[in-house]
């Protein structure tokens, strides 16, 4: 991770009356890594997207990135002046040029003062990243689904954008096609330094993927904080929408080649897992929903479950259900929950401060 | 030779015009389609219904309010009187300026509809690419609605030649300034030159066949090929 500075934001402002709702949102986020436009549809996440992009004019709106003004009550930046590269939810490439036409398109109008003596390079790189290489000649109605988004995601990102907008990139795919093009999604992330706004009503994607979350409802913003904060809180909007649980970012510490499990650390603690083609070294993001996780007083002796953690009751909070409560747990700085009944909660007299033991029965990769 | 020197004449100017009025229509035709296409307001729809008047308005109709108007006491007769211009009927002028009235929905309607069923996404990526507005129009939106400009062009090139009262309302029949092969053979019938009219009809009916041959060939092609896609 490179250090950002705090003009690395983007910062905006709309307020868009349409005829079945009303955007109006004011946010400020780190302008690196990948955060999550999330909201039901007909929430306004992608009309926030497309007044990002200046697709929509919100009059009296305001747009800043890195420092740039492109939109305030003087400026006003048309699309095609904007730094940005956009990714459709229907690949929408040009069906009269070929793959590699489709790439050249907009970098050979990328303005002289911007072009970098690297670009040759950074083509190459991403033609490499996404695997496109053998599609080049090809017209796009040769494409498979998945492919033609691949060549769309690389079409976007080869006019070196200063921020990649993605509007739904995935959902006009199915299951297999969104599995393959994932992979690609996550190496961008690590790799590239540019800032992505990923719209998506789909939460696997969010886990998967997303550093930061905005969650929308309703044209409004309900939630904007880091995606392992949104999770690790038990009444923050995010964790109402979805299943109960928490997101960790650990590395592949350890591989027991005769039980065939992987240890994974994180900050705090780590846990066993079934080794499915991991490697040492590399980093995973783990899923721990909440009504996988119990609490113990005293360290059980004999017990199934492998990974037992000692951790700190946090917050005492409510569940989705009248009967349930959920108990935020510190395991070292890292957060987890924990879903009980109100019942066991009250017999146990939980409290925070108080130390237990975290049972974590299965802990999921997000893949 | 097969035809009289003023039946050439007649032929040529009728192709005279009828370029004159395919390349003017073109210039003015594309950029009102575009604006009737892409702004769906409700008064945009009247102008769309104005500029398909002339399907149903009879031609000798449309040519007498036109006379009306171009004469010397209509209000462009009187206007171009004012500019020290020369009065529009019965001058080749005149012509084109009835034709491109008469032949405006051949040029405007594919045109339009082309547009339309483009929709405003391929517009939307080349923004995203760093186009303008008008490096779109010509990079993606005309190559994407070739089509619709070539239904256009050759529609609008056939009506004109084709085309018969207006003509006659507002050119008259003056051989080599308003005489076109339509009247010309007419004229022939009328003076009960039979195999004059023929030899002229025969060499109209030849041209507007193998017009139509390529274009229709060419989009049947076009959409075999799609399919195939």
């Amino acid at each position: 991770m490179t250090e950002h500075t705090p003009s690395s934001l983007i910062e905006a402002k709309f307020y868009l009356p349409r005829r079945n709702f009303l955007l109006d949102v004011q946010f400020t986020l780190p302008a690196h890594g990948i955060c999550a436009i999330f909201g039901a549809s007909g929430s306004g996440k992608s009309t926030l997207l497309r007044c990002m992009a200046g697709l929509e004019r919100a009059p009296n709106g305001y747009c800043k990135i890195h420092q740039h003004v492109w939109q305030n009550e003087k400026t006003w930046l048309p699309t095609h002046q904007r730094p940005i590269g956009y990714v459709f939810q229907e690949a929408s490439l040009f069906p009269h040029l070929t793959v590699k036409q489709n790439l050249q398109y907009g970098v050979r109008r990328i303005p002289a003062p911007q072009h970098d003596p690297q670009h040759d390079n950074v083509v190459s790189h991403i033609i490499q990243l996404l695997d496109i290489e053998h599609l080049l000649p090809r017209k796009p109605q040769k494409l498979s689904g998945g492919e033609r988004q691949r060549v769309g995601i690389a079409r976007a990102l080869v006019i070196q954008p200063q921020l990649l907008l993605m509007d739904e990139p995935l959902s006009a795919l199915d299951d297999a096609r969104k599995q393959e093009i994932l992979p690609y999604l996550e190496r961008l992330r690590d790799e590239l330094s540019i800032p992505i706004l990923y719209v998506t009503h789909n939460q696997h994607e969010v886990m998967r993927l997303a550093d930061h979350i905005l969650l929308l409802d309703q044209g409004r913003i309900t939630l904007n904080s880091p995606l392992t904060e949104a999770l690790g809180q038990s009444e923050s909007p995010f964790s109402m929408v979805q299943e109960a649980s928490v997101l960790l970012h650990t590395r592949v510490a350890q591989i027991d080649t005769a039980w065939q499990l992987a240890r994974m650390d994180f900050a705090g603690g780590s846990l066993w897992l079934r080794n499915e083609n991991l490697s040492v070294g590399q980093s995973v993001r783990l899923e721990v929903l909440a009504r996988d996780a119990s609490l113990v007083r005293e360290r059980p002796q004999h017990t199934s479950i492998q990974n037992i953690l000692p951790a700190t009751i946090a917050h005492i909070g409510s569940g989705k259900h009248p009967a349930l409560a959920l108990i935020t747990v510190h395991v070292g700085d890292t957060p987890f929950l924990v879903q009980i009944s109100r019942r066991a909660a009250h017999d146990l007299q939980l409290a925070p401060g108080q130390n237990w033991w975290l049972q974590i029965k299965t802990a999921a990769l997000v893949r | 030779m097969l035809l009289s020197p003023d039946d050439w004449q007649a032929l040529l100017l009728t192709l005279k015009l009828a370029t004159t009025v395919t390349v003017s229509l073109l210039l003015l035709g594309t950029p009102l389609a575009w604006w009737l296409a892409r702004n769906p307001w409700k008064w945009t729809r009247t102008l769309g219904a104005l500029v398909a008047l002339p399907l149903v308005l009879p031609p000798s109709v449309l040519g007498f309010y036109l006379l009306l108007f171009m004469g010397p006491d209509g209000v462009i007769g009187k206007l171009m009187h004012a500019l020290h211009l020369a009065a529009l009927p019965f001058t080749f002028n005149g012509l084109v300026v009835a034709s491109m009235l008469y032949s405006l929905p051949f040029m405007v309607q594919p045109l339009q509809s082309a547009f339309e069923s483009l929709g405003n996404r391929p517009l939307e990526v080349a923004a995203t690419l760093r186009a303008s507005p008008l490096d779109a129009f010509f990079t993606v939106a005309l190559p994407l609605t070739l089509p619709g400009f070539m239904a256009a062009i050759v529609l609008t090139f056939a009506h004109t030649v084709g085309e018969f009262g207006v003509v006659l309302m507002i050119g008259g029949n003056l051989p080599g300034i308003t005489q076109v092969a339509s009247v010309s053979v007419f004229d022939h019938v009328q003076s009960l030159e039979y195999h004059a009219a023929s030899r002229l009809a025969a060499i109209m009916l030849l041209f507007s066949v193998l017009v139509l041959i390529p274009v229709y060939g060419w989009r049947a092609h076009r959409e075999q090929h799609s399919q195939h896609d």
